[in-house]
């Protein structure tokens, strides 16, 4: 299982994405409250590049006791990759999409060790 | 025991895909997936993308006929910056396609085109024939797919005229490549008429299209004579399909999602019907209508519906010699876009009902935000490599008289 390196782990604002070549797949490394998610950058859907997206908050529409919607909100603790071919949001954390959790982004093993962000394969 | 090598990653070439990036990145992944199953020796014909005309707008006007109509669209688009195209009544809905951003190549393409004396259209679908991998693509326009719901029926004359007079002056006459099924002015019979008479020869016109949304009976006898005309001409008449949120039928419908996928198949379901039942396949057998952008899931569900009917009632269809299914069949043809696939098995037993094979016609419908691509067709596992290589492209060689020349480049 190769390991590639990213570089130094502070370099990664919070909420910064990167997407980084390791041979021929690219890898899409996210850091997102503190922690690093990493994800290929192939969408289920039609192997779209779903990393280079827009980062988005999850969209809420609540009911009330009534059963009565109030309009619609954003979720700013939940963030989503959206694929930018057809719209597939997926989030950023667990790598499913909303409304399928059967629709699933493939994880890559992204950690640090030492001060550097890897990526291992 | 994992052996692990340590190689150094490096940022990858694209990082953020908005409205400035090119659209070969954009569908990078897109040209790799037609390299990596072979596709570059197959013929592919797109029978269906589109180009946004109204960036063009100032351009089209100039070849509306009437004068003054003329006259007041160029002052217009000359003394009023940001305004919209003249005369188009584009659907509301046209604001939401792009679900507020988040799919950026259904916006405006802002993409950088160097000066290379071709039309920016021109080059901006080289880029996409070459990057989804198609050697033939026929260009729809996009906002004028409303002009059946003008409520001036001039209007949708002189603009669809002045459109098809540019059309083939800047773009079609650059690339024969770029393919169109030319719009018709069908809510004026005649003028449609003058439309067949006057530009069926021209370059790239490879046949007709009646933008579905409208309110005229496709049926009517005025329509008898387009057809027959549009059938010695040999080529095919396509129904491209649209929404129409001010049609009452969705007048209760709320969220675009909803209107999206109702009124782009509703349109379609009532010419169907009528074509059908009232026989036009057997006054003109030879004229070969598509149906365009309405996906394929409807489609059993018409032969269904219509069949189960026609055997309580058919003395209310007695032109009919068939079952309405069996005309759905063999005499009308249909574009794969937007194709329904989270139901593997009713798509292949709609393939089957559809007579795929002969059928279906290849369509991407880029740059919209449901295009789809060759590699859809490609990867179904019970179609044989034949019924592949016919709906990626020989069907449509077929119908439109096209010699099935690999003219792509994928390697660019
Ligand atoms: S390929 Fe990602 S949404 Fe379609």
């Amino acid at each position: 299982m190769p390991e590639y390196k990213v570089g130094p782990a502070d370099i990664f604002a919070d909420d910064e994405r990167r997407i980084v070549a390791c041979d021929d797949k690219e890898i899409g490394i996210f850091k997102l409250d503190g922690e690093f998610y990493g994800w290929h950058n192939l969408c289920p859907h039609q192997g779209g590049p779903v990393c280079t997206g827009r980062v988005m908050s999850r969209v809420l529409e609540i009911a009330d006791a009534e059963g009565c919607t109030r309009g619609q909100q954003y979720d700013d603790s939940q963030k989503h990759i959206v694929c930018p071919w057809h719209g597939y949001e997926f989030s950023i954390k667990t790598g499913s999409h909303p409304g399928n959790a059967r629709v699933r982004l493939r994880p890559a093993d992204v950690f640090v060790r030492e001060g550097q962000v890897y990526v291992r394969l | 025991m994992n052996i692990q090598t340590k190689f150094d990653a490096n940022p990858a070439p694209i990082q953020i895909i908005d409205g400035l990036t090119d659209t070969r990145d954009v569908l990078a992944h897109a040209r790799k997936n037609a390299l990596k199953r072979g596709l570059a020796d197959w013929f592919i014909c797109d029978v269906d993308a589109h180009h946004v005309e109204s960036i063009s707008w100032h351009e089209v006007v100039k070849y509306i006929e009437d004068p003054v109509i003329r006259d007041n669209a160029m002052r217009f688009h000359s003394e009023r910056t940001g305004a919209p195209p003249y005369g188009l009544n584009g659907d509301l809905g046209l604001r939401y396609t792009s679900v507020g951003g988040r799919i950026p190549h259904q916006d405006e393409r802002r993409e950088k085109i160097p000066d290379t004396g071709v039309h920016r259209d021109v080059e901006l679908t080289r880029r996409a024939m070459d990057s989804i991998g198609v050697d033939n693509m026929v260009i729809f326009p996009t906002p004028m797919l409303f002009l059946g719901m003008h409520p001036q029926p001039e209007m949708e004359v002189w603009l669809t005229r002045a459109y098809n007079r540019w059309l083939i002056d800047r773009i079609l006459s650059e690339d024969d490549r770029i393919k169109t099924l030319l719009c018709l002015p069908f809510n004026t019979p005649k003028e449609a008429e003058r439309t067949v008479a006057e530009f069926a020869d021209k370059k790239g016109v490879i046949g007709f299209c009646v933008p579905s949304t409208r309110y005229k009976p496709v049926h009517h006898n005025d329509y008898m004579r387009l057809y027959s005309m549009i059938e010695e001409t040999g080529k095919p008449l396509a129904f491209h399909a649209g929404y129409h949120w001010h049609d009452p039928s969705l007048a209760t419908v709320n969220r675009f999602i909803g209107m999206h996928a109702l009124g782009f198949v509703w349109c379609n379901m009532v010419h169907m019907t009528n074509w059908i039942l009232n026989g036009i396949p057997e006054r003109f057998p030879k004229l070969k209508p598509i149906w365009v952008e309405s996906g394929l899931a409807w489609v059993p569900f018409m032969m269904q519906r219509l069949d189960d009917q026609y055997l309580m009632r058919q003395s209310e269809a007695p032109q009919l010699k068939r079952l309405p299914s069996e005309y759905m069949r063999d005499n009308c043809w249909y574009t794969t876009q937007p194709m329904e696939t989270t139901h593997p098995k009713a798509l292949q037993n709609t393939l089957e009902m559809i007579n795929a094979e002969t059928q279906l016609l290849f369509a991407s419908d880029w740059p919209h935000f449901d295009f789809d691509l060759p590699q859809m067709i490609y990867d179904l596992p019970y179609l044989s490599e034949q019924a592949k290589r016919n709906i990626l492209g020989l069907n449509a060689a077929r119908i439109f008289n096209l010699e099935p020349t690999i003219r792509k480049n994928l390697m660019y």
